[in-house]
């Protein structure tokens, strides 16, 4: 066991659960989910420990394809800092998630079904943290992709479930059609798909600053559909039809950060683009703040939760085009990833006590039946609000804003006024949920979760508030503060959480209904609407009319004329048709003779 | 002697004996599997690296004063597609329902269609090479006919009438490609062809090479020559659909990467065809480059759009196998090695999963009665495994990483995107400029294709297999037995040569393409 064969081990061993799970996981419950745990638990140890060694000097590499010169595709994995801190962060909150499911998922059906999806998620995503080429990622890419499908889709006899699923999918395919193409431009033009090579090469684009910005902003299409960001954010809301520990995991923790890393992955060839860093920030901070408006609104616990992350999701995009250092994104991502986490398996225990029910307006008071749950809910809160000096969101999230009022003043200044935005949705859901009076029979018998979820909130809990302050901080990023922040920013960003909190305290802390109404963010600023209407009538009715006009137009045109013709030339012909053998032997011999002339005379 | 006619004839035997009384359907499997066991034992007694590409030649002279002979060899290229055809007709009929009108009659056509398909693709000698092709025409024609469903004799009566007018071009065009070439040294055979191109005894020949490309084209339903496509496969019985569209369609793309791209290179990429005008006017010129990539495009966005608004299975299915030739067909298009490389590989992944594709559409219409989207629902509950079996087909035919479709798309997006030459940089004067050439622009086209396929066959999926289950259905059995095993063995050979398409990189890459 070394540096060189362990990150393959990591990344092998859920693939080979998912494969055993798929042939012999329906025979037995508690082999899926003991399978699933125990290559999760795996990986997490092996990553503690690659997190600890000094990064390898070579690597193993094998050729998927191998043109020579014209094209080479290597399966090789890259190990070095970045890749081993997001090693560490998939691997952890995998195994928790993965135990959690084990409570949450014990009445369901399609228990195996569930254990391989969440096996085969994590190995595609472990193969998008160590890929050390752009094939190789768009491979995971796409395999992510799938294993989101398979697991939003889960209750398929929903249909609400599978159209989320298709629709999460495709959205994605659309996001990596311009991936696809961007790695397409970037190949062309250096010859390679290594991202090492490619950072070496990036040089020689000095010349081409309009290509490299083109090849950037298609690259980027990929992050904007994985980390769904505006205008392809629709699917994750609608994700959110999948288990909830499929949430927590792939639609808040890991999956949707793998489209910000991938930048974090490419920082120094996006830094040779500004034109493209800016279409960055502004992608960022528009979908940070848009995204916290819709979540003010929103009903369901899972859903205020998704639009939290969109916007979470918007802080990191917009750290990457303004901090000079991908730490700084990575960081956010990194806290993001144990407190998002944390607040979804809190909805998931939430959901679990109130019999499947996940309008809050139906809960309330839950705090006294539920107390440890209340507890890691609040704990989640207090860092995804960013409560200053004691969570771990004040530190991560305070470091974005900085650098956005720095580089890009109109974009961070948005995103400090998305700080406020985001303390009053968060505890807009924990004063609805947890205070008050219980609104429903449900919330009235409601019973705290098993040990199973518990334990995992708990661990969760600890990261979750202290994963930001900076002696844990400085284990795993070196980030820098910028030099001339106003001084006003801080302050400012204080009065924002506690406004922010107290305006959730005193709309919310007790009422039976939504004091406040704003149809356009509770429709989702209509987006939503708009593209469904897209669909349907430009999109089909356009696809009508071609299906209409291939059977009565090209049909007509290439068949029916045509074979009218031969209609016509058979009636001429019929003429010749004269009855006589010597005439018939004439043609014949005609026939030769022209066919013979025909061939000879060349 | 050489082992290809064995392999050939052993369908052809199997059918004799089918039709003489032996058992029909045992004898099939019989025949097709040893044909199957045949391929694979050639495969691995293929010699890499002679200095001779075709092997296993052998030359019986038929009509030795015109250079017609029946000429058998197999290169890499070859091999691959035998291997297909042997494997989709194994699947088609293991898959095959016994119909109750003339059983015998039914799997002997079935041979017949797979020895034409194995004959085409071991030939060398042209002349044969569309032969086979012609008698492989003649049992579908008779399949879709007789055993197929629905208005069958309107769709078969159209298939037919349109295949052989595509046969009748492609005619016009090998006779052309033999016309032109030096008095005294015309011959049939393919590897004299291309050694008289490549010593430069060809004349420029454009409207052979229009001629070859608009047969073919036909016969692999290019734009705007697809419309029989969709409603033939819709009839055809199960069996057919799958030999035709997994196999005998490839015969028009095999031709042109075979015959075309070797002894046209130039005219392919720079060829023009002047129209003469009557009155007097210009002739209009057409670039013939472009010709290909406006049609392939007309493959992949217009049938492609068209196909996502099917709504029965059978004929989504025939226009998403219309929508794939696109694919291939950009792969022959841009002529280098990464792009014919990956349209090879095409055609071998997407013979597969339109295979395994029309196989669990038969299953299904046996069970309900009915492919139509708004009566179907929520199948996967009463039938998983076949719920599964569906999911990887559908998948490997929209080109996820894991089957070997993917490995094929992106070598011909990579080798299409810089195909032509390329409008990028900066000019002698300093100037930049940023244009797409019209590869280019055919290869964003076919990637947005991606998307458009992941819509229509996510769409089927949803709508047949999921969402709530309705209590007609409440009952279908499980897929088992043969039918199973089969479309089982297809997914697992795309998943093989999917994470490994190094194997038949190396073969295709030992071909001489």
């Amino acid at each position: 066991m070394n540096t060189l064969t362990v990150p393959w081990i990591i990344l092998f061993t859920p693939l080979a659960a998912a494969a055993v799970i798929l042939f012999v996981g329906r025979f037995s419950k508690p082999l899926s989910a003991g399978l699933a745990i125990g290559s999760a638990g795996l990986g997490c140890i092996l990553s503690w420990w690659l997190f600890a060694q000094s990064d390898p000097a070579e690597a193993l590499r094998f050729y998927w394809m191998d043109f020579g010169d014209l094209l080479q595709v290597p399966i090789g994995l890259t190990v070095d800092h970045l890749s081993k801190v997001m090693l560490v962060v998939v691997t952890t909150i995998a195994t928790i998630v993965f135990t959690y499911s084990v409570g949450y998922m014990k009445t369901e059906e399609g228990y195996w079904r569930y254990f391989a999806g969440l096996s085969l998620f994590l190995f595609s995503m472990l193969g998008i943290v160590l890929a050390d080429n752009f094939l190789m990622m768009f491979i995971f890419w796409e395999l992510v992709g799938l294993s989101s499908y398979i697991l939003i889709g889960h209750y398929f006899k929903k249909d609400s479930a599978a159209d989320a699923s298709k629709q999460a999918f495709i959205v994605n395919r659309v996001g990596d059609f311009g991936f696809l193409l961007g790695i397409l431009f970037l190949w062309a033009a250096t010859g390679t798909l290594m991202f090492s090579e490619l950072v070496d090469r990036v040089g020689d684009f000095v010349l081409n600053p309009i290509y490299l910005t083109v090849a950037c902003i298609l690259i980027f299409c990929g992050t904007v559909g994985k980390s769904a960001q505006m205008p392809l954010h629709v699917w994750l809301p609608n994700s959110m039809e999948g288990p909830t520990p499929v949430s927590s995991l792939l639609h808040a923790a890991t999956m949707v950060a793998a489209g910000v890393y991938m930048l974090a992955r490419i920082f120094p060839i996006l830094e040779a683009a500004p034109h493209a860093l800016d279409v960055i920030a502004w992608v960022g901070g528009i979908t940070c703040f848009a995204a916290a408006l819709m979540a003010t609104q929103q009903d369901d616990i899972k859903r205020i939760l998704a639009y939290s992350t969109i916007s979470q999701l918007g802080y990191m995009v917009m750290g990457v085009a303004s901090a000079p250092t991908a730490d700084v994104p990575m960081f956010h991502l990194f806290t993001h990833a144990f407190f998002k986490c944390l607040l979804f398996l809190c909805a998931g225990s939430v959901i679990v006590g109130m019999h499947h029910e996940q309008n809050i307006w139906k809960m309330g008071a839950l705090k006294n039946k539920m107390p440890f749950t209340f507890l890691a809910t609040v704990a989640g809160a207090l860092a995804l609000s960013g409560c200053p000096w004691i969570t771990s969101g004040y530190y991560s999230k305070d470091l974005i804003i900085a650098w956005a009022v720095v580089e890009h003043p109109f974009l961070g200044w948005l995103s400090v006024a998305t700080a406020g935005l985001t303390a009053f949705y968060t505890f807009r859901l924990v004063f609805v949920v947890f205070l008050g009076k219980p609104r429903d029979e449900h919330a009235k018998h409601a019973h705290e979760s098993p040990l199973v979820m518990i334990i995992p909130l708990a661990l969760l809990s600890i990261p979750a508030i202290i994963a930001g302050f900076p002696f844990i901080e400085n284990i795993f990023f070196h980030t820098t503060e910028p030099k001339h922040v106003p001084h006003l920013l801080h302050p400012i960003l204080y009065a924002m959480f506690f406004g922010g909190v107290a305006g959730a305290w005193l709309l919310y802390r007790d009422v039976a209904k939504d004091p406040v109404r704003i149809p356009l963010f509770a429709n989702r600023l209509y987006i939503d609407d708009f593209y469904s209407w897209i669909v349907k009538n430009i999109q089909g009715g356009g696809a009508g009319v071609l299906s209409w006009a291939d059977r009565w137009v090209v049909d007509l045109v290439i068949v029916q004329v045509p074979s009218k013709l031969a209609w016509a030339c058979g009636f001429v012909l019929r003429f010749l048709q004269i009855g006589n053998i010597q005439a018939y032997a004439f043609f014949f011999g005609a026939g030769v003779v022209g066919l013979l002339y025909l061939l000879i005379s060349r | 002697m050489s082992p290809l006619l064995p392999l050939i004839l052993l369908p052809i035997v199997g059918a004799a004996f089918i039709l003489i009384g032996a058992s029909a359907r045992l004898t099939a499997l019989v025949a097709s599997a040893t044909s199957l066991l045949f391929s694979l034992v050639l495969l691995a007694s293929y010699q890499f690296g002679g200095d001779q590409p075709y092997q296993f030649v052998h030359s019986w002279p038929i009509i030795p004063a015109m250079g017609i002979s029946l000429t058998l060899g197999a290169d890499g290229l070859s091999l691959v597609m035998l291997l297909l055809t042997s494997l989709v007709t194994l699947a088609a009929v293991a898959v095959a329902r016994t119909p109750e009108k003339s059983p015998h009659w039914f799997y002997a056509s079935l041979l017949f269609i797979s020895a034409g398909g194995l004959g085409a693709f071991a030939s060398i000698d042209l002349f044969f090479f569309y032969m086979f092709h012609e008698l492989a025409l003649i049992p579908t024609f008779l399949l879709i006919g007789i055993w197929g469903s629905g208005d069958r004799q309107a769709a078969a009566w159209k298939a037919t009438i349109y295949l052989a007018l595509g046969s009748f071009v492609l005619l016009l065009g090998l006779i052309g490609l033999y016309l032109i070439q030096p008095d005294g040294m015309r011959t049939f055979d393919l590897r004299a062809i291309i050694g008289l191109a490549d010593a430069g005894f060809l004349p420029e020949a454009n409207w052979v090479y229009l001629l070859l490309l608009v047969g073919f084209g036909i016969l692999v339903s290019l734009f705007p020559f697809h419309t029989w496509a969709p409603q033939a496969y819709a009839s055809a019985p199960a069996p057919a659909a799958m030999l035709h569209a997994g196999v005998l369609k490839k015969f028009g793309l095999y031709g042109l990467i075979r015959i075309a791209a070797p002894i046209f290179p130039d005219t392919v990429l720079n060829g023009f065809v002047a129209i003469p005008m009557p009155f007097g006017c210009h002739p209009v010129e057409i670039d013939l480059a472009n010709l290909l990539l406006i049609m392939l495009i007309g493959n992949i966005l217009y049938v492609g759009y068209v196909t996502t608004a099917q709504r029965k299975l059978d004929l989504m299915l025939g226009y998403s196998s219309v929508m794939h030739m696109g694919y291939i067909f950009l792969g022959f298009a841009a002529m280098n090695a990464l792009s014919l490389t990956g349209a090879s590989l095409l055609l071998f992944a997407h013979g597969l999963s339109i295979a395994a594709l029309f196989a669990l559409s038969g299953e299904i219409r046996e069970r309900t009665g009915t492919l139509d989207f708004a009566e179907l629902g929520g199948l996967a509950k009463p039938m998983p495994a076949f719920g599964l079996l569906f999911g990887f087909a559908a998948f490997a035919a929209i080109g996820l990483p894991g089957f070997v479709g993917f490995a094929g798309e992106i070598l011909v997006f990579f080798g299409a995107f810089v195909g032509g030459d390329l409008l990028m940089g900066v000019t002698a004067t300093g100037k930049e400029i940023f244009q797409l050439n019209n590869f280019q622009v055919a290869t964003v086209c076919a990637a947005w294709g991606v998307v458009i396929s992941a819509l229509y066959m996510l769409r089927a999926y949803r709508r047949i297999f999921f969402g709530p289950l309705s209590d007609r259905w409440a009952g279908l059995p499980e897929i088992s037995g043969p039918a199973r095993f089969a479309i089982a063995a297809l997914i697992v050979v795309m998943l093989v040569t999917g994470f490994f398409p190094g194997l038949l990189i190396k073969l295709i890459e030992s071909a001489s393409i």
